[in-house]
Parts: structure tokens; sequence; C-alpha cells
């Protein structure tokens, strides 16, 4: 079978954190070649390099035997590369048929458009593609499925002969699974090839060839599917080297500290989530991306109020409807995505570690820039916070520094509950051992923390119980002896009973 | 405050004072009736109302919005503090219901902005409009005229407005500029700019923030056209055309970034001071005035271009490119 695209030794670092070290990977026409690992693994970043969203740092592509040394997006389409996105990626406000045309009839700027024969082709791909979408709706007006199923007709219009379908099934019910299966073997028969990305190990199981594992950022391993099973895929995606011992010491818990009863918010997607974390505990809270986790942490910091259910502080009912009365409840949330969320990257570290408890550094509403040092200063020790000075922008920090600031934002408003969003995404090894160094520390100190993470390792290494979520809310909950990766991914994966 | 803030956040300050020191250097040397006390008072007596909206417009950009509105307010509160005069209210307390006003008309913008999300560009673009054409339509054109004695200087001398007037911009400059540094609220104006999600987050109310922030300005308008009102003996309701330019212009060449976070209240006395002072200064040099606003523009642009070179998005496509090329 020809070789469709080679990657070779492919690298890339992204500020200083590696994402991607000298991984090769290879498909051959007719083939589905499937991509898995943890979030955070590699894969996104490596396709982003096939399509040329991003540039690799070192390693070489090659199409059909032919190395290409520049790929860029355009460069990508016309050798016949489409990706099909987790997120469809359509224009929110043309047509389906003009969004299916932007893509094929690329380059033709002074061209009289063709409306009808637009129309025509738009609904033989949609046809093709096994959906049943009128080409004249605006993309905005389309469900998640639907754009998807658009997404694919592109890439068939294309006559794109290497597909990368990201999580292309994510959205998409059984019998829009069963017709997207149908269309990649329809685009196998014809020689083309299949990246395919997914969590759903079952399908990777159902369609693929081959598959590829990667675990922080290296591809370790490339085997036959026949040749591998689920427990032992399992393995090989979340193995980590001996040395990577979390500090997790036993405490004894306090009283409850946080409870939720039925929490529900219709706006983000979330539905009668139960939990609670005491006084000493770390909760782990596991899922896939999208599975509300994030949406959780957000309603019970009063970011987006719930609009269903309880919320009970120490035994106490709540109501929480936004960020300050959840500060002033002792409730601290350090975001997912500091850079947008976090930290405030043109303000010099002191501010930043103030900005949520300026009262605390304030005398007579006047800022006492000598008190808001010498707490931020505190931090830097206590916390490890490698900064020239406190006086120093965030922004010229590295990651876990970042982090480590933002956290000090949290710990300085004094809270009981600590909800702590992916607290080592991005941040390097090193710092990575500090922050869970650090969350011990706190939990020892009397904290209920709540640990939401994608990384499992990190999960089982910290928590003393896990609650897992799928779609909105919550499908299990371990306790630290009965956790393992398997029960865990096979709660995010296949819900037994909500 | 300490070494490395120091020297991070002053740049724009220290080489707009260099800027405006080399200009006055020539001055001296070539145009030494420049200095002369008439020119420097009339210079000072029409550019303290333009301070006051700058400072307010400082906050409204640092928090990452832009009111273009504010010569339409300054107009309408003109008229209104000549009107209410007239109307026999003592110039103290019409001075105080037009600055009202002015908060009144600040605040509307800033709650379409904050709680109803509409981009700052746009609602004051419609206010901007919608007060200037509403005062045409009310007044006809006509000029407020037969103004009674005490409202001319507030009712004080010639010689003791200037004094009154410059001191109560200074206090109002100052408190802000403290404010700004100083007060929790400031941190809030900075971090609501900077981060709004962060900020949020942190607790801060970023839409009162913004809305306050646009109220403020609104009251410095206000007071801003009563003392420029006082000055002359009638009223147009013409005034104040192209004041937002010049005012959005000096804060941006004193350093604030129309992205929000960044700028600073001296920095903006110093931008309107170079560009205040560039137009007179050419006359005196015995050039064309004709390119005053060129070179207004001019001033603007490096400016912005120094911003631009500074921001990493710009490093980063200058390193893409060298890259490609390697």
């Amino acid at each position: 079978m020809p070789v469709l695209l080679s990657a070779s030794g492919i690298s890339k670092s992204f500020e200083g954190v590696r994402a991607l070290r000298e991984v090769s990977f290879d498909l051959n026409a007719g083939e589905v070649h499937a991509l898995v690992g943890e979030n955070g693994a590699g894969k996104s970043t490596l396709i982003k390099i096939m399509t040329g969203a991003e540039r690799a740092d070192a390693g070489t592509l090659a199409v059909s035997g032919r190395t290409v040394p520049d790929m860029s997006p355009a460069m990508a389409r016309s050798l016949g590369i489409a990706a099909i996105y987790q997120q469809p990626s359509l224009f929110a406000h043309l047509s389906v048929a003009e969004n299916i045309a932007l893509s094929l009839e690329a380059g033709r700027v002074w061209q009289r458009v063709d409306w009808a024969a637009r129309r025509r082709r738009a609904a033989d791909l949609l046809d093709e593609a096994g959906a049943a979408i009128d080409p004249d709706r605006l993309a905005g007006t389309l469900s998640m499925p639907e754009q998807q199923m658009v997404e694919i007709a592109k890439a068939i219009g294309a006559h794109a002969r290497i597909v990368i379908m990201d999580e292309p099934t994510a959205s998409l019910m059984d019998a829009e699974i069963e017709r997207l299966f149908s269309v990649i073997g329809l685009l196998r028969a014809q020689g083309g090839g299949i990246i395919y990305i997914s969590h759903r190990l079952e399908e990777v199981f159902a369609v693929s060839d081959r598959i590829t594992v990667l675990r922080d950022g290296e591809a370790v391993a490339t085997q036959a599917t026949a040749a591998i099973d689920r427990p032992a895929l399992i393995q090989t995606m979340v193995g980590r080297p001996l040395n990577d011992v979390f500090p997790k010491r036993p405490i004894a818990l306090g009283a409850c500290a946080l409870e939720v009863r039925q929490l529900s918010n219709r706006a983000l997607g979330l539905h009668d989530v139960s939990l609670s974390v005491s006084c000493g505990e770390v909760l782990g809270v596991a899922g896939l991306v999208g599975s509300g986790r994030t949406e959780l942490a957000e309603t019970i910091f009063g970011l987006e109020p719930a609009d269903g259910g309880e919320i009970l502080l120490r035994g106490v009912s709540v109501r929480i409807g936004s960020p300050s009365q959840a500060i002033q409840h002792g409730i601290a949330y350090v975001p997912e995505d500091r850079r947008r969320h976090g930290v405030v990257l043109e303000m010099p570290v002191a501010a930043n570690a103030s900005l949520a408890s300026l009262a605390a550094v304030s005398s007579r509403g006047m800022i006492d820039r000598a008190a808001e040092r010498r707490s931020a200063e505190g931090y830097v020790e206590r916390l490890r916070i490698k900064t020239p000075s406190v006086s120093t922008e965030v922004g010229a920090l590295s990651g876990g520094n970042q982090q480590k600031v933002a956290l000090a934002r949290w710990l300085s408003t004094g809270p009981q509950v600590l909800i702590l969003d992916e607290p080592t995404q991005g941040v390097d090894v090193g710092a990575k051992a500090e922050i869970h160094a650090l969350i011990q520390d706190l939990a020892e100190r009397g904290l209920a923390i709540i640990m939401i993470s994608s990384e499992l390792p990190e999960i089982l290494g910290m928590s003393d119980r896990v609650v897992v979520m799928h779609a909105g809310t919550v499908s299990g909950v371990l306790s630290r002896s009965d956790a393992t990766q398997d029960r865990i991914l096979a709660l995010a994966l296949a819900p037994t009973e909500p | 405050m300490t070494r490395t803030e120091t020297a991070a956040s002053h740049v724009r300050e220290w080489s707009v004072a260099s800027a405006i020191a080399a200009l006055m250097l020539v001055l001296t040397v070539a145009a030494p009736g420049f200095f002369s006390r008439e020119n420097l008072s009339d210079l000072l007596l029409a550019n303290l109302p333009v301070l006051l909206v700058a400072v307010g417009m400082t906050l409204v950009i640092i928090t990452g919005e832009i009111d273009i509105s504010v010569g339409s307010i300054f107009a309408v509160c003109g008229v209104a503090s000549g009107l209410l005069s007239k109307s026999g209210m003592p110039i103290w307390l019409a001075g105080a219901a037009v600055c009202l006003l002015g908060t009144a008309f600040g605040s509307l913008n800033g709650a379409l902005v904050a709680y109803v999300g509409i981009p700052s560009i746009v609602v004051t673009l419609a206010t901007m409009t919608a007060l200037r054409d509403g005062l045409r339509w009310a007044t006809e054109g006509a000029w407020v005229q037969d103004l009674p004695r005490s409202f001319q200087w507030l009712g004080l001398t010639q010689g003791r407005y200037p004094l009154v007037a410059t001191v109560v911009t200074g206090l109002i400059t100052a408190a802000l500029a403290f404010g700004l540094r100083h007060l929790a609220a400031g941190r809030a104006v900075y971090a609501t700019g900077s981060n709004p999600a962060a900020a949020r987050l942190a607790g801060l109310d970023t839409s009162a923030t913004r809305t306050c922030v646009f109220a403020i300005l609104g009251t410095l308008t206000g007071l801003a056209a009563v003392l420029n009102a006082v000055r002359f003996n009638q009223i147009p309701t013409n005034a104040g055309i192209g004041l937002e330019m010049k005012v959005i212009a000096s804060v941006v060449v004193g350093g604030a970034s129309v992205t929000g976070g960044t700028g600073s209240v001296l920095g903006t006395v110093l931008g309107l001071v170079l560009l205040a002072a560039t137009g007179p200064a050419l006359t005196f040099l015995g050039v064309s005035a004709y390119w005053e606003r060129a070179i207004q523009g001019a001033i603007i642009l490096v400016a912005i271009a120094a911003d631009g070179i500074r921001r990493p998005s710009f490093r980063r496509l200058v390193g893409a490119a060298a890259g490609a090329r390697a």
C-alpha cells in the first residue's frame, strides 16, 4: 500500500513547554489510522502541524513521498488534506451551500457565481454524506451534529485523500455515527486515508486498522488494531514513568465543607449534580473535555448562577449569584485557562496576587503598597514563585509560575473551599510536582479542595475521592481505594447509571 | 513603587516629556516670543477644559472602551449652563446642575455599554449624533446671548478666574491620578481593561466599573463645558466639534493603549501639552498653521507605532517572517 502521508521526527514547543517530541507517524492509502492519547498528549498539535496551522520546530512532513518543507493551510488543501474538527468551523452567517462552495471554489475571486450549480453540488455532497440538510439554511442555525455533517460533505467535495477527523463523533448520536462510518468506508474504498482521533475507544476498535498512542508528546506505540485489546491500549495511553510519585499522605477529614444537591444549570448544560467535599479532602473531578467539569466549577463560583438545586456551605444553604458572593462565602476558584481567565498579564505579580483581596492590603480605602508587596513576597517565598521581583509583570513569567501567582491570589482570600481547574495544565514537570506538593499542604491545613483534571495519574495520585462526570452530570463516585484508571475511563466514556 | 515598575511603565512618559523639552528648546532659541505671559496664559486657559475631558477619557480608555460623544455632551452642557444662568440660577448652582447633566449622559453611555452589551464606539456614536442634532433642533442653531453679568468668569474677576480654574482642574487631575494608582477602584479600572474575565473571577464588578468611568467622564465634560463657556459672552451651539479627537489623541500619545489595560493620567497630561503646544509653536516659528494637523497626526502615528512594535504579536510576526526567510 502506498504511503499517503508521513511525518518523521516532529518536535514542537510552546513557550518552553514541549508539546511534541520526535513524533513519527504515517498513513497508508485505504487505511484508517487512529491516534489516541490523554488530553494534552499532543494529538491536536500533531494535526495542526499536518494541516499547516502550526509549524514544527523540527522534523519533516512528506505527502505521497514528496517532502513538504513549508506546509500551510492552503498547501495542505491543494495536497488533498482535509480536517474535520470537534468544533466545526463554519461561517455562521452564510448558507450551507455557500460554506461548502467557499472551501471548494477557493481562488476564483472574479468568477461569476452560479448559484444554482452551487446549490446542486451542495445537495449532492450532503446526500453523499448521508445528511438531510437544506443547502439554503444558514450555518448558524444548524445543530452541532448537522454542522459536523456539513464539514464531512466539504471533505468529500474536496476529494480529499487524507482526511483528519478530530473527535468527529463527540456531538453525534448513534445513527449519525453509523452514517459517518459508512462515509469513512467510502473514502477508504476510494483509496483515501483517514486519521481518526477519538476518546471513544470502542469506535477506535470498530473503525481503525492501526493505532498510534501519544503520551506526553511522544509516540509511544504504533500497532495493528487487531493486535491490541482495550485494557492494553488504556495502559499504554496512561502509563507513566515510575519516578512520578505523588506526595499524597492520608489525613483525617474534617466536617463537610461544601455540598451541592441536584445542582442544575441549563445554560451550561449541567443537570442534577450532587457531590460533597470535606475539610482536608481532595475531591478529584474527572471526565472528558465537555463533560461539564468546568461548568460545574463556574456554577458553584457564581459566574453563571445555578437555576436549580442547592449549594450548602458547612451545612447551611446559600445562594451564590456572583463571584464576589462566592469569595465572601470562602470559595476560591483557580480557572483552567490562566492566560484568559487567571492572571492579568500586564499587571505586576503583587497586583495580581492582591486582586481578589484588595481590602486585606488596604487601609481606609487606600491600597497600602508596602503591605501589598509584603504579602506578595510572602507568597513568592511560600509557593516558590520564580520571579525577579514582585513588581515584574506576570506576562514575563513561565507558565508554572503564572499558575502559582493565580494560586496566590486565591489563597490570599483565605478560602475554605478551593476549586482548581486543570491546575497543572501546560506546566513543566518540576513545577507540576511543586504544585502537587502545595495542594497536599493546603489540604493538610484543612482546606476542602475540588481538583478538576484531565490527567488521570494526577486524579488518582492526589484525590481522596473521585467524581466522574459525563454529559453534564455525575456518572460515578469512586473512593481512593476503588479508583483505577480503567474504572474512571469506563465511567467517563460509557456511564452505567446517571 | 519600585525601580522595575518605574522603568517598565514610564517609558512613554519620559519620551513625551523629552519631545516637549526638545520643542521648548527650539522655541527658546528660535521664537522666545512663545513664552510671553499672554501667550502661555491663553494656551493654558484654552486647554484646561480639554485637560479635564482628557483625564476622564484616560479612565475610559484604560477600561478598553472609548467615548466619542464628549464633543456633543460638551456642547449641550455649555448651552445648558447659559440657559440655566439666564433663568436666574446662580452660576455656581447652574455649574453644579450642568455637571450632573454630564454625569447623566455619561451614565447612559456607560450603562448601555456595560449592561446592554453594545460596543462603546457604537453607543457613543449614537449619543454623539443624537445630542448634537437634538441641540441643533432645540436651539435652531441660535447661540445663547445676553448672558447675565455674573455668568462671565464665574462671577469672578478676569484676574482671579485663571487661578481658580487652574487650581480646580489641577486638583481634579491630581485626585484622579492618585485614585487610579492608590485606590482599589483604580485597580479595578486597569484589571477590567486588561483582562475582564480574570477581573470578574476576582470578584470585581466589571460592569459597574465600566459604567462609573463613563459617568466620571460625563461629569468632567460638564465641568469643562462650564469652565469654557464662562470665558465668552455668548455660547455657540456648535462648540466641542472635534473635541473627542483632540482628547483621544492626547490619551493615546500619553501611552494608553486603545485595547485597554494601560495608561496614566500623567501620560495624558504630557500628551495634551505636546499636542496643544504644537499649533501655536508652529505659528511662532513662522511655519504655516496648515501644517498643525498634519504634524499632530504624525505625532499620533509615531506614538501608536511605538506601541505596535513593543507588542508581542508584532514581535511574533517579525519572528515568523525571519523564520520563513531562513
